[in-house]
């Protein structure tokens, strides 16, 4: 068995994979945050909560209805979206006014009440969801063995990132989305309904994290407070990356993930505030993030 | 976030009316555990504390700090070590922690004033969970089950805190210290700046002030009052625990201060004396405590983001506007 710096090879890339697996729902969830922030100039707090909507989307479905992994892949977005939607319309459009920090507290408020309900009904324990027939098992890439589901999550992430990035630089919806950002008074007088493109914009944000959640539930349990713990440390990820740059919250999402792993290769104390401590140099160094622009 | 502040040192009526009111306060404090239960007067007097400190950030400077679980937490924590480990005087321990939070507020501070606004929030909120991962495994927190047992002592060697009634006491006076402190800083000159930095940063950095000295002052002595609350909390309730450096309890001493009203002297106390009593309200209930604590937030978001006591000052406002 060879070594790395006296650590074996398999354990190396088997932390450097879960790194990257993680690094995978940074990537989304930072992604997803970053454009919300964009153009709502909200900070979603409920975003972890939207994360643990959708793996709960795809266990109920699973588990009343009988539909699997695949549906559930489309279904759960469409769900949690939906419900963003009608929190965008009734609630987050009455607040586009005032302090942005009305913004985060309101989130912040819906996420503990989607946290406790979903807490109340399922106990703070996590449910198991298996993962789909064709992706079970394991190939032998010569130096590990890598779970097929794992391998599948870091590729499914990376289309969906390439995809959420073309689809703002590339489409002309994404057009009307980038220069709303810069200036949404002006764009309103060229005639595209701006209200819609903030309702859309979060929807769409939302359902991000919604599949993201699919994608995690069979890697992770799916459990109430799956989100919350999660999206702290994606807020790091954010602050390191800066939001100014979709791509910028990308790169950083996979590499703080990777960051991680190999901490917990070479010194498992540090792993879970390492990326809290990257944060602190980086915001001591360069305070508007790796990617930012100052404002 | 500038909360249609009043001033009432500038309505020289309600001034008069405020001391009367402040002099009947003190009073029904000092009464109150004749006819309330002492222990929850106490929780109630640490976390309106705890509010009042963490309102002189976001009321008079406008930053809105996610993680003063941090401070309340941490000093707890040295506060019951000191006491239990060491065997100090409780005052000497209580202190101990206070200087534990001034040390971590200067520390945070120093890193997470480099933002404001909305990153302000989600550095504090990053910076005081790493502190929860660090206080779940150093050994001296024991973990999951926290500091338990801490002797409350006799205060200055001589007086018997295990009796309730004089326990309250020194809370109070704990407490009427905090909230005295608090209100000379808001109104020292000191206080005036931070109010300009709140309303308009660039221009008093135009001023030649030196707006992060000014914010970092203002976080560390928020740090540190929010500490006082944390350490007698950790005397009167004799335990540590990480309950109280988790993002809930940030989240909770939010609320308390939206609650009651931001920006306002006794908003907090009032924010911080209802959600107390909910949650003892509501513990012999089986509704979900979070659930009831986001209800609240978005309705205070939507409806009233002056908070109760706000909202009552913004009435008065309009009334003598209309008098005269």
């Amino acid at each position: 068995m060879s070594t790395i710096f006296g650590i074996s090879t398999p354990a190396l890339f088997g932390q450097i994979l879960i790194g990257l697996i993680n690094g995978s729902f940074y990537a989304m969830l930072s992604l997803g945050l970053a454009v919300i922030f964009g153009l709502l100039r909200v900070i979603n707090f409920a975003h972890g909560a939207q994360y643990m909507l959708g793996a709960f989307a795809a266990y109920l479905l699973l588990n009343y209805l009988g539909i699997g992994y695949w549906p559930a892949l489309i279904l759960a977005p469409l769900i949690v979206g939906a419900i963003a939607v009608v929190i965008e319309r009734t609630m987050l459009s009455r607040l586009y006014g005032v302090d942005p920090l009305y913004g985060l507290l309101l989130t912040f408020g819906l996420a503990l009440i989607l946290e406790g309900a979903f807490r109340y009904w399922f106990g703070a324990a996590g449910q198991p969801y298996a993962a789909p027939p064709q992706l079970t098992g394991a190939v032998n890439l010569g130096f590990m063995f890598m779970p097929i589901y794992r391998g599948w999550v870091v590729i499914a992430s990376l289309f969906i990132c390439l995809g959420t990035w073309l689809l703002i630089e590339k489409t002309r919806l994404g057009a009307y989305l980038r220069a709303a950002t810069e200036n949404a008074t002006l764009v309103q007088a060229f005639g595209v309904n701006v209200p819609l493109l903030l309702t859309l914009t979060y929807g769409l944000g939302a359902a991000l994290a919604a599949l993201a959640g699919v994608l995690a539930a069979p890697i992770y349990q799916v459990s109430p407070l799956m989100g919350t713990n999660l999206i702290i440390i994606v807020f790091a990820v954010v602050v390191v990356g800066g939001m100014g740059s979709i791509l910028g919250a990308i790169v950083t999402g996979y590499m703080l993930g990777v960051l991680e792993g190999l901490t917990k290769v070479f010194y498992p104390e540090a792993s879970s505030i390492v990326i809290f401590v990257i944060m602190a140099i980086v915001l001591l160094v360069r305070p508007a993030g790796l990617f930012g622009r100052e404002e | 976030m500038a909360v249609g502040t009043q001033y009432l040192a500038e309505q020289p009526k309600l001034r008069t009316s405020s001391m009367v009111l402040g002099v009947i306060a003190i009073a029904a404090l000092l009464a109150a555990p004749f006819f309330f239960y002492p222990v929850m007067l106490m929780s109630v007097l640490c976390f309106a504390l705890f509010a009042c400190a963490f309102n002189l950030l976001i009321g008079y400077v406008g930053l809105l700090s996610f993680g003063h679980a941090a401070f309340f937490g941490g000093a707890a924590y040295v506060t019951a070590h000191a006491a239990k480990v060491w065997g100090l005087e409780p005052l000497t321990s209580i202190l101990l922690g206070v200087a534990g939070a001034a040390v971590m507020g200067l520390i945070i501070g120093f890193v997470a004033i480099r933002r404001q606004g909305i990153y302000f929030a989600m550095i504090t909120l990053a910076l005081s969970q790493m502190f929860a991962f660090i206080c779940l495994q150093v050994p001296f927190t024991h973990g999951e089950d926290g500091i338990q047992g801490v002797p409350r002592g006799y205060l200055l060697g001589f007086i018997d805190l295990n009796q309730p009634l004089t326990m309250y006491y020194v809370t109070l006076a704990i407490f009427l210290f905090g909230f005295f402190a608090i209100w000379r800083i808001v109104n020292s000159p000191f206080g005036n700046i931070l109010k300009a930095i709140r309303e308009n940063e660039r221009r008093a950095v135009s001023l030649g002030y030196r707006v992060d000295r000014y914010k970092l002052g203002a976080f560390v002595m928020s740090a540190a009052l929010a500490g006082l609350a944390g350490g007698t909390k950790a005397i009167v309730f004799q335990f540590a625990t990480l309950t109280d450096v988790q993002w809930q309890m940030s989240g909770e001493v939010i609320l308390m201060t939206l609650l009651g009203g931001i920006g306002t002297m006794i908003g907090p106390i009032v924010g911080a004396g209802l959600v107390i009593a909910l949650q003892n309200y509501l513990a012999a209930s089986d509704f979900p405590v979070t659930v009831l604590i986001g209800i609240i937030f978005v309705i205070c978001v939507l409806l009233f983001r002056r908070g109760i006591v706000g909202e009552i000052l913004e009435l008065m406002r309009r009334k003598t506007k209309g008098a005269s």
